[in-house]
């Protein structure tokens, strides 16, 4: 059983066996199901210290840096997937980290939250203030995120550089999002190529 | 209760008596005898090994109880039961290298033809050479396959030395602190180190035993060392400014405590190790080039996983030094994990007990995971 569901979307947009980098991996927790429920072959980067060795403590393999410097370790196309969860939003060059994430993997999976979310638009709207909710847990000054983007921003981004979306997954709090999801998803999982 | 390692002898393993050993430089050399020391217990099926090699003036007593005037055993919070390096799982074995003056031949031995030491007349090795004579050894134990071969600084180097020479024999390789060759920042701090010995009139172009030995200018060169092996933070930590007896004496004596720390350092090392062994190790290190990639087979090293650490504080072998091994090891698609310790006790991290615990969770885990 998945708990998370950017978790349960990704894991079912990955098949069986398949190479995988997760950038940003944090404690290894979707590598560890991946790797359990799908035997993909693993491999993560993370910048954190504390979450480097929970990522050893699972066997899993991983590299100790941030992802901006860490990617130019990878040869050419040596990933079936590249995994961007939570972590594209906190990259400081955007466009050469999805860039490079395209060079070694031949899909790129990329989950964020949703700036543009009916909650986000009403606390900036009404509450006039930098919108702080669940998939947006942090106050102004402590955040981690560098980057504010809606979904309808990454499918602008993706068209301007010519990047095919495969597959997105539109989240809510408890399921799939439907309808208008810019304005009813809490988070986003696209999958894209060249 | 802490479990203890129990009591640990230094055996002796010695080959190439008839048929000389072929050293990476052509020369044939013999005979070898290997000083090391194991722990815990080979399983039937020989394949819980695991090889410790020592930094650059380590020794094959890696832990247990200190033996006579020596220094502790330099990784005993590592090595035994319920350790990173579990001797209730492993068979550790740890040898002094060849070249060494720990009981493994070196300068100071006795040229059995000559009746006399070797000194300078002892042929130069590398570290090639140590890891050949360290699998002469392992396969006097029947072991045919390591499972991991561990070590920091020089240890590190010989780790890399070991898959680059015998790829099947080994799975889990653990160089800490380590690099795939010496910077000229490194060849330097070493040279003025060799520098510093030779230029003491008792070392006598080499030949100085059975009279007095360099004493000052080794004491030199391990002063020189010593700081190197700390980090400015750890130093400040350690030393400060302070003064040893809170006065200045206005002479050219030890006043800082820093500077008695050194000299006590110094003219504690000279008491156990060899200036010629200084000499020829630190060339060996200097020689060490593993750099162009041409060791990894072409097939890569499908059954061989890395953990490569490295420490923030560590001047001496920058952490760029590992990153660039684990490029090399990610462009060929090679299983290697990378990570590094902020540890604040410089290049001497990984031998420091206060700083072990993170070391020790790394280790421990990825020895844990089978293939």
């Amino acid at each position: 059983m998945i708990q998370r569901l950017d978790h349960q979307a990704i894991y079912e947009a990955i098949a069986p066996g398949a190479k995988v980098l997760d950038l940003g991996c944090g404690n290894g927790e979707l590598l560890d199901l991946l790797v359990k429920g799908k035997n993909v072959k693993a491999q993560g980067v993370e910048v954190s210290d504390e979450a480097i060795h929970a990522c050893v403590e699972k066997g899993l393999s991983v590299f100790h840096s941030d992802i901006d410097s860490g990617l130019p370790y990878y040869p050419d196309q040596s990933f079936d997937y590249v995994i961007l969860n939570q972590s594209l939003q906190e990259v400081k060059g955007v466009d050469s980290v999805i860039r490079e994430a395209l060079r070694v993997g031949k899909n790129v999976i990329i989950g964020f939250p949703n700036f543009a979310h009916i909650e986000a638009r009403i606390l900036l709207c009404f509450g006039g203030r930098a919108p702080i909710s669940s998939s947006l847990p942090y106050e102004w000054n402590s955040t981690p995120n560098l980057r504010f983007l809606s979904i309808k921003d990454f499918r602008d981004f993706c068209r301007r550089k010519g990047y095919k979306i495969l597959k997105a997954d539109y989240l809510g709090p408890r399921g799939r999002i439907h309808l208008l999801p810019n304005l009813f998803a809490v988070q986003a999982v696209f999958v894209i190529s060249q | 209760m802490k479990k203890n390692i129990g009591p640990v002898e230094t055996k002796y393993f010695t080959f190439a008596g008839k048929e000389p050993f072929r050293l990476e430089s052509g020369r044939a050399f013999g005979p070898v005898t290997m000083a090391y020391e194991t722990y815990g217990q080979l399983n039937p099926d020989k394949t819980n090994a695991i090889l410790v090699m020592h930094a650059f003036s380590g020794n094959a007593h890696v832990a247990g109880a200190p033996q006579g005037d020596q220094d502790p055993p330099w990784w005993d919070f590592m090595v035994g039961p319920g350790k990173a390096l579990d001797t209730e799982k492993y068979f550790i074995l740890c040898a002094n290298v060849l070249g060494g003056c720990k009981g493994s031949t070196g300068p100071s031995s006795i040229d059995p033809e000559k009746g006399r030491p070797y000194a300078l007349e002892f042929p130069l090795i590398t570290i090639e050479d140590m890891v050949r004579t360290q699998k002469m050894l392992v396969d006097h134990l029947g072991i045919k396959k390591l499972h991991g071969v561990i070590g920091g600084s020089m240890g590190g180097m010989l780790a890399l030395q070991w898959v680059a020479c015998y790829p099947e024999a080994v799975e889990c390789v653990i160089p800490i602190a380590a690099t795939l060759k010496h910077s000229p920042q490194q060849i330097a701090f070493n040279e003025v180190g060799r520098q510093a010995i030779m230029a003491d009139p008792a070392w006598n172009g080499g030949n100085y035993y059975g009279g007095a030995s360099p004493e000052k200018g080794l004491a030199v060169a391990r002063m020189m060392g010593h700081i190197t092996y700390m980090s400015n933070e750890s130093m400040e930590k350690k030393f400060s400014r302070r003064l040893k007896d809170d006065n200045t004496g206005f002479k050219f004596s030890a006043d800082f405590e820093v500077e008695g720390y050194l000299q006590h350092r110094g003219q504690t090392f000279v008491k156990r190790f060899d200036a010629n062994t200084y000499l020829y190790i630190t060339k060996a290190m200097d020689y060490f080039d593993l750099s162009d990639g041409k060791w990894i087979p072409e097939t890569g090293l499908p059954d061989v996983r890395f953990l490569v650490i490295a420490f923030k504080s560590d001047w001496l072998y920058p952490s760029v030094q590992s990153q660039n091994m684990v490029r090399q090891l990610k462009m060929r698609h090679i299983d290697a994990t990378y990570c590094e310790i902020d540890a604040g006790y410089g290049h001497d991290s990984f031998l420091i007990e206060s700083e072990a615990e993170k070391q020790s969770h790394l280790i421990k885990h990825f020895l844990a995971k089978r293939k």
